[in-house]
């Protein structure tokens, strides 16, 4: 049988001397099948790659709900004297998700940063801001120690020996229905502005703002509209 | 270009003719019968030849096994001995996640507990492990100080050094992933350290700590990261890494010790040249 379209074969494919070719076929029948069998498997390998690479990725994108938490009565505390609060910081892990805080009021004579809700009270994390070991608060040197590198911070939570690359991290506190609410993390640089929670090691002052952007991880200031109620039995103050 | 003679079998592996009266050797001397030792022979031989001749798998070992090295010294031996460090870590390792459980509320180091106080054997396995773990990294150093200080590095072998590096690098991994799974205060405060260590690289530091962590804290599914990334992702990493180094020692032979004189000229042939 005479093929009728041997009278207009393809341009394109004219030099392959291809039986079947007519015009207008600019790719030849076995190069389109091998690119859709290829792309085929490179689809069926990325419809199980890609998932499995998110599901490990998801946690750095994903922000964890964090709620204020008591600590305790706005009387409990004393602007010069530091005391030790254990808080939670991580649900369902048990020891590992506690952290401890040191709290105590806030003191104009002292603490010069700007005032608002939520410094009334101040509370410094134990973690040490060079790697993240426990810092010790040291009474009879007034000083925060850290026992892992050396480390020494004055008593506003500012470096003053040692690695660490900026202040103590701080918590947002918050005094309503006469009690003291602990909030979310925040770090700060050495003159007490306020960043987004960083990790140990990451510096805040000069360029270090810029070469450790903030995380999609860090929990953001919840709500102060409905804050847990004192559990009962403890009589509002 | 002349190709290499193909490596040869050594003396005693290879095929000797029977001694006259033995079976199969024309002349029909002996009795005939053919004893028990002779019998499992052939059946050794049939099967070793019934998969040979499915797979030429003998090709393929007598390229790997009876390759022509020069005389070196016992400092050659670094690299089998890291090799075999990392079996038995292997070996170990499988039977230690016998026995743990990655749990981070206590469960961890209640597994671990029971490891080493209660299971049978399981402070030795356990202590194996751990001190394997020394032991490998101790190795690795000393056998890339013998790559180097003899300049085995250099052409043609710089890629098996290159997957060398690589090698090193998942090995201190598994060092520092595994160091958090007896969930103690040393391993959890060390963790908390070395993934602070990590989110100090700029700019990819932070995020590379929360993918580590699973977080912005030290969480609930954190300790089962590790043990996953310690157990199953690297690993897998580290022997295929390590079939592709083993690929090419053999591709290209060792190098001999830089003190190493030629035995002889050799004579140029002029009908060559």
């Amino acid at each position: 049988m005479a093929d009728k379209h041997k009278k207009n074969l393809s341009k394109y494919t004219v030099d392959l001397n291809m039986p079947g070719a007519f015009e207008g076929e600019t790719v030849t029948r076995r190069r389109f099948m091998n690119v859709t069998a290829q792309g085929l498997g490179g689809i069926a390998a990325a419809a199980f790659t890609l998932p499995a690479l998110g599901f490990a990725l998801g946690p750095v994108f994903s922000r964890e709900p964090f709620e204020w938490q008591i600590i305790g009565r706005p009387d409990d505390f004393q602007p010069l004297v530091y005391s030790l609060r254990v808080i939670a910081l991580v649900a369902n892990v048990g020891e590992a998700g506690k952290s401890t805080a040191y709290i105590r009021k806030r003191d104009p004579a002292i603490d010069v940063e700007p005032e608002d809700e939520y410094n009334q009270i101040i509370a410094l994390t134990s973690r040490c801001s060079h790697l993240g070991c426990p810092v010790e608060w040291v009474e009879s040197a007034s000083i925060f120690a850290c026992p892992c590198h050396g480390g020494v911070y004055n008593f506003r939570g500012i470096r003053i020996d040692g690695p660490p690359v900026r202040p103590l991290n701080r918590f947002y506190t918050l005094i309503r229905n006469g009690y003291v609410y602990l909030g979310p993390m925040y770090s700060v640089n050495v003159e007490i502005k306020r960043f987004s929670n960083r990790d140990p090691g990451q510096p805040l002052d000069g360029i270090g703002q810029y070469l450790y952007p903030s995380r999609f991880s860090t929990a953001t200031l919840p709500p102060t509209t409905n804050l847990p109620l004192p559990p009962a039995g403890i009589p509002a103050g | 270009m002349p190709r290499l003679p193909t490596p040869p079998i050594p003396k005693v592996l290879q095929p000797k003719p029977k001694r006259p009266g033995q079976n199969g050797n024309g002349n029909e001397h002996g009795s005939g019968k053919v004893s028990p030792a002779e019998a499992a022979q052939e059946a050794g031989v049939t099967v070793v030849d019934w998969i040979d001749e499915r797979t030429s798998l003998s090709g393929g070992l007598r390229w790997l096994m009876f390759r022509k090295v020069p005389h070196g010294n016992w400092f050659y031996t670094l690299g089998s001995a890291t090799l075999f460090a990392f079996l038995s870590q292997t070996i170990t390792g499988v039977f230690l996640a016998m026995y743990y459980r990655p749990d981070a509320t206590g469960g961890a180091y209640e597994s671990m507990r029971y490891i080493v106080d209660d299971a049978f054997l399981g402070q030795f396995v356990r202590g194996m492990h751990k001190w394997g773990a020394s032991v490998m990294v101790i190795l690795i150093f000393l056998h890339m100080g013998r790559t180097f200080f003899f300049g085995a590095y250099k052409y043609p072998r710089e890629m098996t050094w290159i997957i060398g590096v690589v090698l090193l690098i998942l090995t201190l991994a598994m060092s520092f992933t595994g160091y958090l799974l007896p969930f103690d205060d040393r391993a959890y405060w060390a963790t908390i350290v070395g993934v602070n260590i990590n989110g100090t690289a700029p700019f990819l530091g932070p995020y590379i700590s929360d993918f580590l962590r699973a977080g912005p804290e030290f969480g609930a599914t954190t300790l089962s990261r590790f043990y996953a990334i310690h157990m199953l992702l690297v690993p897998g990493l580290i022997i295929a890494l390590i079939s592709v180094h083993l690929y090419l020692v053999a591709k290209l032979g060792i190098t001999a010790p830089p003190w190493t004189k030629p035995d002889e000229e050799p004579e140029l042939d002029v009908a060559e040249v």
